[in-house]
């Protein structure tokens, strides 16, 4: 089993992602008896969350706080991290899955030359990592085996469990000089995406297909003229439909290509293979037709629940619940079913 | 202005894949440009038509006509060159971004290197911070808006797609850019461009033309592939007399199985 | 012999399949239902350069060859009939006439413009009591001073609304002989006054596609717009038909495809009796019946392209082409209606539309009927093609594909 885990931490939101705590539960699993797990964060609040890492299990926490950490930068938190690496030894680097720790890692391997694999969605041990991680859209799960140390995984999100916290386990973190080292770039803002759920992290999501693109009691208003104008608007009346029962259940918004690619919806929406791929508890396909690469954005989904107009629509071999009917007839009556309970 | 655009040749999504041998299989399934790519490949074309310039299409692997070098060439591109690679490429990390990253400094004055954000096949997204991180130029990756451009000032100003929300970054040139779908519309191949890509001669370089900056070792191993273990419950279908009762029967097993 | 295509053709026929998936898969069901022409298919085929694929360089087009617009057919059909059609009667029909009859002049002033998709180009042969016999139109051309002027209808025009060149055959010299002399070939531009046209609904199949009666009521048409010479008018329109008959066929080919495709993935999914109905022989003898007529419809109309490339007379093989694949064509959509069963009979699956839009190419382009009293013709040696006095020009890749 791993000797010396060294968790990757991302604050970059000012919180620690959910995630974050998953990759301290994966490497609490293959953690041998006296091995440690040493966790770094990197970031203006990063002294904040030292507490929690602690509480949930971590043994030693470094910290490094330098204003210059503010604005993301892979090139930057790598040279952080590269120094740390060196010094600490890990046998094994564990970090939360998303694009910009994915670069991380991917950096990090050319600095200290070793192994990286991403995407994980088992970690195991036998001498060395043993990662399970999809490809080709996840028809196939492929088995890896680090021949190398330090080995740098990037756990995929909602997949590995968050460890207990324990809210008595105390300690004092570490600070780490901050290694000097010119900006790869400028940095000229960042505007986040004002208080939605991140799909890859929701545990509810509602989707919408070509099914929610026609809602068949609207008439598009006469000032608009062309016919492609007309179709965005019944497309984007429709869509409202998956945000109205999103909000019932508190869950994140996604669609499939077929309306994103008509700029219906932003691509940020996009689950599958070409968008997102994302992990939920419950999936609402509504109006998805379930085609192939719209799969591999979601199959991994616990429950799926598909509603559709047609009967041999694919998304029903996929789905634990299917319902043939019309989107606007029943989702409707299921926001107030939700809604009485 | 020059730049490269690194292209994949990958398995049509749309194939039905299976496994013989521990491998995967593919069958008569059409290999084609990976399909982030042409995003990479349209950006890089409308920078030059703005700016004046070239677009060398490189490709690490592929077969004997790679696909995604021919599709580049329909699409515009000035030149392509394939870069020959190791059986067990995959497994010798950092393989192809060393040879993509040598290759790119043989090509030599390269201003933009564009990737498309991640293949549909490995999907591991490595490749464009690697080879950034090789070259020691700035990754602008999970581009989803080219910003603006300046020839002159010799810098590029993204709009950059992270999970939580958009990032505005501007770099000095020589920069690697990897590209997210938003960012364009790829044009389809011209029949000029298909006549040119037909006839073109493809330059094929080997490891030992290529300078590699960095030891290339096995890094991991591939144990196995698996078929993942395919759902066995049959699909639940809910039916009813009107909305409002399959809707009730719905929330009613969702509590049931304590998913709600 | 090499029967693989080269990778130019295959290109090719990537390319205009991912156009049609991308970008007409996804609504044609609607204008279908419409019966109306999407305006965005003849800018989106012009921009595209698909106007012009297999016509030289030097007169506007792409420089592809013949065998290559014979895929582009299959792969426009196989999206909806409607787009090939505009190939059949712009590319086929008009272009080809003028490419093949027309003086330098003619080329240099009507090709570039169709070529480019500036202008859409048709073909006026047809009369309401004129269909398989052609002969027996009335249409009239009288010489008058500098122009010819023309009279008469033409009915079951493809684009009769929205084609601005037509190729318009009509009576010269009314005493001649013979039923089929006396006839010359025009190009008509529609803007002239005194030609009126309009839609015919109703049609059974084609819906998304633009049919049409044209009208000329003393239209004034320059001398210097006769194509080839007087009396060689119907020569001219029975040599058109082998262009056109090669679209038509190529595109059955491709609805053959599309009938087998569908049929396919439906047969994997429905479950009947506990197995998915692919398992159920007599499913399998249909597939396999389309599996078989789709080769066999290719190789036909593949030789056929072959056979213009190398400048060899095709009339037999394009008759022969457009007859098998067309029967084939309505078989194979039919057992595609059958193999959804229930749902093939509602217009939520694509197989409704195939089959009624297959019906149509059995009647026109020469009726399977008439062909096979065509091919009887050959076989017993009563029909033998003479050489004509102007022929396609066969494809030559230098040829086509210069500048100037």
């Amino acid at each position: 089993m791993a000797e010396n885990i060294l968790v990757y931490l991302d604050c970059f939101s000012g919180e620690v992602s959910p995630a974050s705590w998953e990759a301290v539960g994966a490497a609490q699993s293959v953690k041998s008896e006296a091995g440690k797990i040493n966790a770094v964060l990197l970031g203006p609040r990063a002294q904040e969350h030292a507490d929690a890492a602690f509480e949930y299990g971590v043994d030693e926490v470094y910290c490094c706080d330098d204003a210059s950490l503010g604005g993301f930068s892979a090139e930057s938190y790598t040279t952080q991290l590269a120094a740390l690496i060196k010094v600490n030894e890990p046998d094994l680097i564990l970090l939360p899955g998303n694009v910009r720790t994915r670069d991380l890692a991917a950096m990090l391997a050319v600095d200290t030359q070793s192994c990286v694999i991403p995407d994980a969605v088992g970690l195991d041990w036998e001498n060395a990592a043993v990662v399970t991680r999809p490809v080709h859209g996840g028809k196939f799960l492929q088995k890896l085996q680090a021949e190398k140390a330090p080995c740098i995984v990037v756990l995929r999100s909602r997949v590995f469990t968050v460890p207990e916290r324990d809210e008595t386990r105390t300690g004092t973190p570490k600070t780490l000089d901050l290694v000097d080292a010119p900006a790869a770039y400028e940095v000229l803002g960042f505007t986040p995406v004002e208080g939605e759920i991140p799909l890859t992290e929701a545990s509810i999501i509602v989707a919408g297909g070509r099914g929610v693109t026609q809602p068949a009691s609207l008439n598009a208003p006469d000032n608009l003229e062309s016919d492609e104008e007309k179709e965005a608007w019944l497309a984007q009346e429709g869509y409202k439909i998956v945000r109205k029962l999103a909000e019932t259940l508190g869950g994140a918004i996604g669609a499939s290509r077929a309306i994103v690619d008509p700029g219906y919806v932003p691509y940020q929406y996009q689950v599958g293979q070409t968008g997102k791929v994302v992990s939920p508890d419950l999936y609402f396909a509504l109006g998805i037709s379930g085609a192939i690469q719209h799969l591999a954005g979601m199959q991994s989904a616990k429950t799926i629940v598909a509603i559709n107009k047609d009967p041999e629509a694919p998304i029903f071999k996929h789905a634990q619940f299917g319902i043939v009917g019309d989107v606007f007839e029943i989702v409707p009556k299921l926001i107030e079913a939700l809604q009485e309970r | 202005m020059k730049i490269v655009v690194c292209v994949k040749e990958t398995i049509d999504t749309a194939a039905s894949l299976s496994l013989q041998d521990g491998s995967v299989f593919w069958g008569d399934a059409s290999l084609i440009i990976n399909p982030w790519d042409e995003f990479a490949v349209e950006t890089a074309l409308l920078l030059t038509e703005e700016h004046g310039g070239e677009v060398v299409a490189l490709s690490a692997g592929g077969g004997e006509k790679n696909e995604a070098l021919k599709h580049a060439l329909a699409m515009g591109c000035k030149e392509a060159i394939q870069l020959s690679a190791p059986e067990d490429m995959q497994e010798k990390t950092p393989v192809v971004p060393s040879m993509l990253a040598a290759a790119v400094q043989k090509i030599g004055d390269v201003d933009l290197v564009f990737f498309g954000r991640q293949s549909t096949d490995e999907e591991t997204g490595l490749t464009p911070p690697q080879t950034a991180r090789l070259l020691n130029w700035p990754a602008l990756t999970q581009t989803a808006k080219v910003i603006a451009h300046d020839p002159q000032g010799q810098t590029i100003e993204v709009e950059r797609l992270f999970e939580n929300g958009r990032q505005q970054a501007k770099a000095a040139l020589p920069a690697v850019v990897s590209v997210v779908k938003e960012i364009c519309e790829p044009r389809y191949p011209s029949f000029m461009g298909i006549r040119k890509a037909a006839r073109a001669i493809i330059p094929k370089w080997e490891l030992s033309d290529l300078e590699l900056s960095s030891t290339v070792d096995s890094a991991w191993r591939s144990l196995r592939l698996d078929v993942p273990a395919s759902r066995t419950k049959k699909v639940e279908m809910i039916s009813g007399e009107s909305a409002a009762d399959i809707a009730g029967t719905l929330v009613k097993r969702l509590l049931e199985e304590k998913v709600l | 012999m090499d029967f693989e295509l080269n990778e130019e053709q295959q290109m090719v026929a990537r390319m205009v399949r991912d156009y049609v998936t991308k970008e007409v898969a996804p609504t044609i069901k609607e204008w279908d239902r419409k019966q109306e022409m999407d305006p965005q298919v003849l800018p989106r085929m012009a921009e595209l350069g698909i106007l012009g694929v297999s016509l030289p360089v030097r007169y506007g087009g792409q420089g592809m060859d013949y065998m290559s617009l014979g895929l582009v057919c299959e792969e426009l059909e196989a999206g909806d009939t409607s787009l090939r059609v505009v190939i059949s009667v712009h590319m086929g029909l008009c272009c080809y006439a003028i490419l093949q009859w027309g003086s330098e002049e003619q080329k240099l002033k009507y090709l570039p413009p169709l070529a480019m998709g500036e202008k859409i180009g048709g073909y006026c042969l047809t009369e309401p009591d004129a269909g398989s016999d052609p002969a027996a139109l009335v249409s009239t051309a009288r010489r008058d001073g500098d122009d010819y002027i023309i009279n008469g209808e033409k009915m079951w025009i493809s684009l009769a609304t929205k084609a601005d060149y037509m190729i318009w055959i009509a009576r010269t010299d009314p005493e001649a002989k013979k039923r089929s002399g006396g006839m010359s070939a025009f190009i008509l531009e529609t803007d002239s006054p005194g030609v009126t046209s309009g839609d015919i609904h109703g049609k059974l199949g084609v819906r998304a596609g633009s049919t049409g009666w044209v009208n000329c009521q003393d239209v004034r048409v320059p001398a210097a717009n006769l194509l080839g010479e007087e009396g060689e008018g119907f020569k001219i329109a029975m040599s058109c038909l082998d262009n056109g008959r090669y679209t038509v066929a190529a595109g059955a080919t491709g609805l053959i495809r599309a009938s087998l495709e569908a049929s396919v993935r439906y047969a994997k999914e429905r479950h009947t009796f506990g197995v998915p109905i692919a398992h159920h022989q007599l499913i399998q003898q249909k597939l396999a019946w389309m599996a078989r007529d789709y080769e066999a419809a290719r190789l036909l109309y593949l030789k056929a392209g072959w056979r213009k490339n190398q400048g060899l007379r095709n009339t037999r093989e394009t008759g022969l082409a457009k007859w098998y694949a067309t029967d084939a064509s309505f078989k194979a959509a039919s057992e595609a209606v059958q193999v959804h069963g229930g749902y093939g009979f509602s217009d939520e699956y694509e197989v409704e539309r195939f089959l009624r839009n297959a019906r149509g190419a059995v009647i026109y382009e020469g009726s399977s009927e008439i062909q096979q009293i065509l091919q009887a013709g050959y076989a017993l040696g009563y029909r033998e093609d003479r050489p004509l006095r102007k022929e396609l020009p066969p494809y030559d890749p230098d040829e086509w594909t210069r500048e100037e």
